[in-house]
């Protein structure tokens, strides 16, 4: 394609997101959208359309997993590669899907029909094993849906005429409480927000932070000082970023909120704007939630249109908001990582500080709040601190949304005040066998039975909303080591510790898997442990280890018994290593092998 | 009360994928090798010329692992040596022979035996006297457990002097910074 | 106070600076004086008030306790130039750069005998595609010292990160990916700055003889600090 071929693509999407530089990724992925994939015209015309270096563009562009530097083929299957999805069969359904579709995976099939390639996690392990195509998720996967959709690629069917329910995703929500059953009307929690803001001068801060409202993305910040310390830095414009980049395994809560509470999240977003002092929001939607994003602009649309957003936001001052999608990029769910992302960059954490409350979007005062932060925020508003810290415990007030998968006969959402056990959740879900859980997700920690006694709360075990339960007969081994792989491969190699060590890491764990294992390879495991844990930049390289960690201490057999009885073994086969010159010479003599070391 | 004295202390030395630059280091000790010898002595190496390691003390190996035979000889160290030095560049991370790591064996085969006319002669060597090469050269601690490793293109004599005399002294070695030296 | 004495800091100076003005060497290696620090090799983290964290970024401030020579701290250090090592191919024999180049120096001075780590031997080709400079992938530590060169005092953005993750590399803005394609001049800061033998001149070799360079006469411990800026008046 040449460039002015390019323009009647490119021209209107430079117009909707205004040419300008920090809109770049939301440039490129409507583009790719509209072609397919970006070409080296694309980027060379992107780049003199705003201004930047085709360098940067490139840079950018080659950081996101779902943009494709290449020709991707009309039909772009990216199958979910999770841990709930491959315990429910993933792998083998991504072998059948390539048979029928004579594709081989990880490639772009010559006709440019169709790849097939896997991606990490993508939120719908209460349903899985899950699919994007072509962006759009496809939930329960199974040998019947497989055919079907090998059939429609084979048919050149177009993606908006396959059957609707291939794409239909239930929110099943399993457990209500204050939050998910609010029966708030839109508006009443900015009204709320605005009274309390014209009752006292602190307002709605206060009353936040009387509450003890912790972010709910798994760190735990108090939600009422970084809105205080937001509206305190000294600045033009402040903005509200409500992170919706859900990237976790094993996490899928803030999906069911925003496909069924939007009004709430935007009702949290705003009247945390009018608190701070910000006028303009932005929500950074996962990549992997696209499917959900018009829905979401016609929540914001008919919220504009009841004057719930726009010059006078609810009845206050003018607040709007502006929907980011991303690209694939798990470690833009690091609130920095994401501002770089929305400022069109490379999804690199920043160093801190200084922090976001006061350096944050485009250099801004800005406040970075989990999706269901700002919907407790909302909540808060109407019913009060008193209500709030009446569940929960001391340190952790008010409920929490789990993501409940994996073996368990009640996957979904549930929403329970924290402090509940473990046991309490796995009872409720219907987990008959369950040998050990993970809390948090991959980067939180994994439990065995002896400690389903413990309590979800930032006292005990704190958790972002992830909870995958594994029973009987799974092998922890093989948890950590895809989880070890999923690190490596969303590692943004910014820092040594975390490029070098999530990949050497991932190496170790599969000389073990290979049975090439020794006590050198755990003493390898403890080194990289201490250089991740102690030199990592971000929170993505502090916790790769995790997985190691919990499954070592709490599963050491499942290792011992993959190590080689050799207290050291090369990583690779050594006669394998002889094969290509034994086809080349034609010899198969006893000289011409390498057996074990004897 | 007298202290028995030490038995000396059992060496062999073997080049692999090296130059035997490194073994040129090691002779390089000049004035100090007497004293050296009154310390150890040799087991296989190519100084003695005996052909197979028996059990020793240290055992010293410079070059890179490049071929089937250089495993073996690289296992029969690591069996009878207490403790085993990588001795150099090639040795550590597997040196000039392991420049060859980014082509395809396959290819460089074909293209030296047959496809360049000035080399081919009648086709890939295939005598089973000749080791076959492996697909990629790797230094030593990829093949077997290293205990110590003294860096350098070559080493200097005073660097190998100064681990030798330590590890026979008993203790742990420690190279100096200006020792540490990769080229 | 770091390592248990005390060092003035001015504002607006981060620890490894205030350290460095005050003659006490912290190991680094994507930091240089002239340029906006950056805290991605990571080589200068150390305790800093009880938190493991990257000194060149960390804001200096009255009674910070910072322990940075500990048995634990040298052991990360030199895992991470291990890693350094095993990533890229760095084959220091053949190198022009050695003696002069910063990731040997740290090793040398760390005691980096061995890479220890699986070599990955990447596949990187190089581009002497300019008239005057060549660039060696293979020796890239992806400091950015010549991105960030480039674009604060060259002006000329000729430097890029693309991938992420293990292949995370450097590219060059020109449609080709090739140097000689781009604005690049011998005279950049860019080709001045690399402490590794990736950017390299032309017809430049072993001009000073091995074992009379930079790192042959003083560990690059003891040369960091003459290179220090210090406020005027003191000396180190």
């Amino acid at each position: 394609m040449d460039a002015s071929s390019l323009s009647p693509v490119l021209d209107p999407i430079l117009a909707r997101w205004g040419r300008t530089p920090d809109r770049l990724l939301q440039v490129l992925r409507e583009a790719q959208d509209a072609t397919g994939w970006l070409s080296p015209e694309l980027l060379a015309a992107t780049a003199r359309s705003l201004g930047l270096p085709l360098a940067h563009v490139r840079g950018v562009a080659s950081f996101y997993s779902f943009l494709a530097l290449e020709p991707a083929g009309e039909y772009r299957v990216l199958l979910s590669d999770g841990v709930t999805d491959r315990m429910d069969g993933s792998l083998e359904l991504g072998e059948r899907l390539c048979r029928r579709l004579w594709a081989e995976p990880d490639h772009t099939a010559g006709d440019g029909l169709v790849s097939v390639r896997r991606t990490s996690c993508t939120g719908l392990c209460d349903q899985g094993p899950a699919a994007l195509v072509n962006g759009i998720a496809i939930p329960r996967l199974d040998g019947r849906v497989v055919d079907a959709i090998a059939d429609l690629i084979l048919a050149r069917r177009p993606l908006d005429t396959w059957p609707v329910d291939l794409f239909s995703i239930p929110t099943n929500v399993r457990r209500e409480d204050v939050l998910l059953r609010h029966g708030l009307s839109p508006g009443v929690a900015i009204a709320a927000a605005l009274a309390r803001n014209g009752a006292a001068p602190a307002g709605m801060i206060a009353e936040l932070r009387a509450s003890g409202l912790r972010g709910r993305g798994g760190a735990g910040y108090p939600t009422g000082n970084k809105w205080a310390s937001c509206e305190a830095a000294p600045g033009e414009s402040r903005y509200i970023v409500c992170n919706a980049d859900e990237g976790e395994p094993g996490t899928f809560k803030d999906r069911v909120l925003l496909a069924r509470e939007a009004d709430l999240v935007f009702e949290g977003m705003t009247l945390a704007g009018h608190a701070v002092g910000a006028t303009r929001g932005l929500l950074y939607l996962r990549g992997e939630y696209r499917y959900l994003l018009d829905s979401l602009e016609a929540t914001l649309a008919r919220r504009r249109a009841a004057g719930l957003l726009g010059a006078t936001a609810g009845g206050g001052p003018a607040f709007d908001v502006e929907i980011h999608v991303g690209a694939g990029a798990y470690i833009c769910g690091e609130e920095t990582a994401l501002l770089e992302s929305l400022e069109g960059k490379r999804g690199i954490p920043r160093n801190r500080p200084p922090y976001p409350v006061t350096h944050g979007y485009l250099g801004r005062p800005t406040v970075v709040d989990n999706v269901e932060t700002l919907c407790a925020a909302a909540l808060i508003a109407v019913h009060g601190a008193v209500a709030w810290r009446r569940l929960g415990t001391t340190q952790s007030s008010g409920t929490k949304l789990l993501s409940v998968a994996g073996d368990c006969t009640r996957r979904g959402v549930y929403e329970f005040p924290f402090g509940v056990t473990v046991r309490e959740v796995l009872e409720a879900a219907g987990a008959d066998d369950p040998i050990a859980v993970q809390v948090g997700g991959p980067s939180g920690t994994l439990i065995d039975c002896a400690e389903f006694e413990r309590h979800l709360s930032f006292e005990d075990l704190p958790t972002g909303g992830a909870f995958t339960v594994f029973g009987r007969g799974r092998d922890l081994f093989e948890v950590a080591r895809q989880h070890v792989h999923f690190f490596a491969h969303e590692s943004c190699g910014f820092c040594t510790p975390c490029r070098v060590g999530t990949s050497m890491l991932a190496s170790v764990m599969d000389k073990i898997h290979d049975g090439h294992g020794s006590r050198h390879e755990l003493a390898e495991l403890d080194r990289l442990t201490s250089v991740l844990g102690n030199g990592a930049h971000c929170g993505l390289g502090h916790t790769a280890m995790n997985p190691v960690r919990d499954t070592i201490t709490r599963f050491a057999p499942s290792y011992e018994r993959r190590l080689a009885s050799a207290d050291f073994a090369p990583a690779f086969d050594l006669d394998a290593a002889l094969a290509p010159a034994r086809r080349m010479t034609g010899r198969d003599d006893p000289a011409s092998h390498l057996g074990d070391a004897s | 009360m007298t202290v028995p004295a030490r038995p000396r202390v059992r060496l062999a030395t073997t080049s692999l994928a090296g130059c035997f630059g490194c073994h040129m280091s090691l002779l390089d000790i000049d004035e100090k090798l007497l004293p050296l010898l009154e310390l150890v002595e040799f087991d296989r190496s190519p100084l003695t010329d005996i052909k197979h390691c028996g059990p020793c003390d240290i055992g010293l190996i410079e070059g890179g692992v490049c071929n089937a035979e250089n495993v073996h000889v690289l296992r029969e160290f690591r069996a009878n040596c207490r403790v085993l030095i990588a001795l150099g560049a090639c040795a550590i991370t597997g040196g000039l022979p392991a420049q060859r790591n980014h082509l395809d064996l396959g290819l460089c085969l074909q293209e030296v035996y047959l496809t360049e006319p000035s080399l081919s002669r009648g086709g890939i060597p295939n005598d089973p006297e000749l080791p076959l090469p492996l697909d990629k050269v790797h230094p030593l601690h990829e093949i077997v457990r290293v205990d110590y490793y003294i860096p350098g293109c070559p080493p200097s004599a005073e660097a190998i002097w100064q681990v030798l005399t330590d590890l026979i002294a008993g203790r742990l070695p420690q190279l100096p910074e200006r020792l540490v030296r990769y080229d | 106070m770091l390592d248990g004495a005390p060092v003035p800091f001015e504002p607006g100076q981060t620890v490894l600076q205030a350290a460095l003005a005050a003659d006490r060497y912290i190991p680094h290696l994507c930091y240089h004086p002239e340029f906006r620090p950056h805290g991605s090799c990571k080589l200068c983290t150390a305790s800093v008030g009880g938190r493991l964290v990257a000194t060149c970024t960390t804001p200096a401030e009255a009674g910070l306790v910072v322990d940075s020579e500990t048995p634990q701290l040298r052991d990360v250090r030199r895992t991470l130039v291990q890693m350094l090592f095993a990533e890229g191919n760095h084959f220091c024999p053949s190198c022009e750069k050695s003696g002069n180049c910063q990731l040997q120096a740290q090793g040398s001075d760390l005691g980096v005998t061995t890479a220890g780590f699986r070599h990955l031997y990447p596949d990187r080709p190089i581009d002497a595609s300019h008239p005057d400079a060549w660039i060696d992938f293979n020796r890239c530590v992806l400091c950015e010292l010549c991105v960030r060169a480039s674009d604060e005092v060259d002006g000329k953005h000729v430097f890029a990160l693309a991938g992420r993750g293990l292949t995370k590399h450097l590219i060059v803005n020109a449609p080709s990916n090739r140097l000689g394609d781009t604005t690049f001049a011998a005279s950049d800061e860019a080709m001045q700055v690399c402490p590794v033998g990736a950017i390299l001149p032309k017809r430049v070799g072993f001009a000073v003889p091995i074992g009379s360079r930079r790192y042959d006469q003083r560990p690059v411990s003891a040369q960091a600090l003459d290179d220090a800026p210090r406020p005027a008046g003191r000396s180190p």
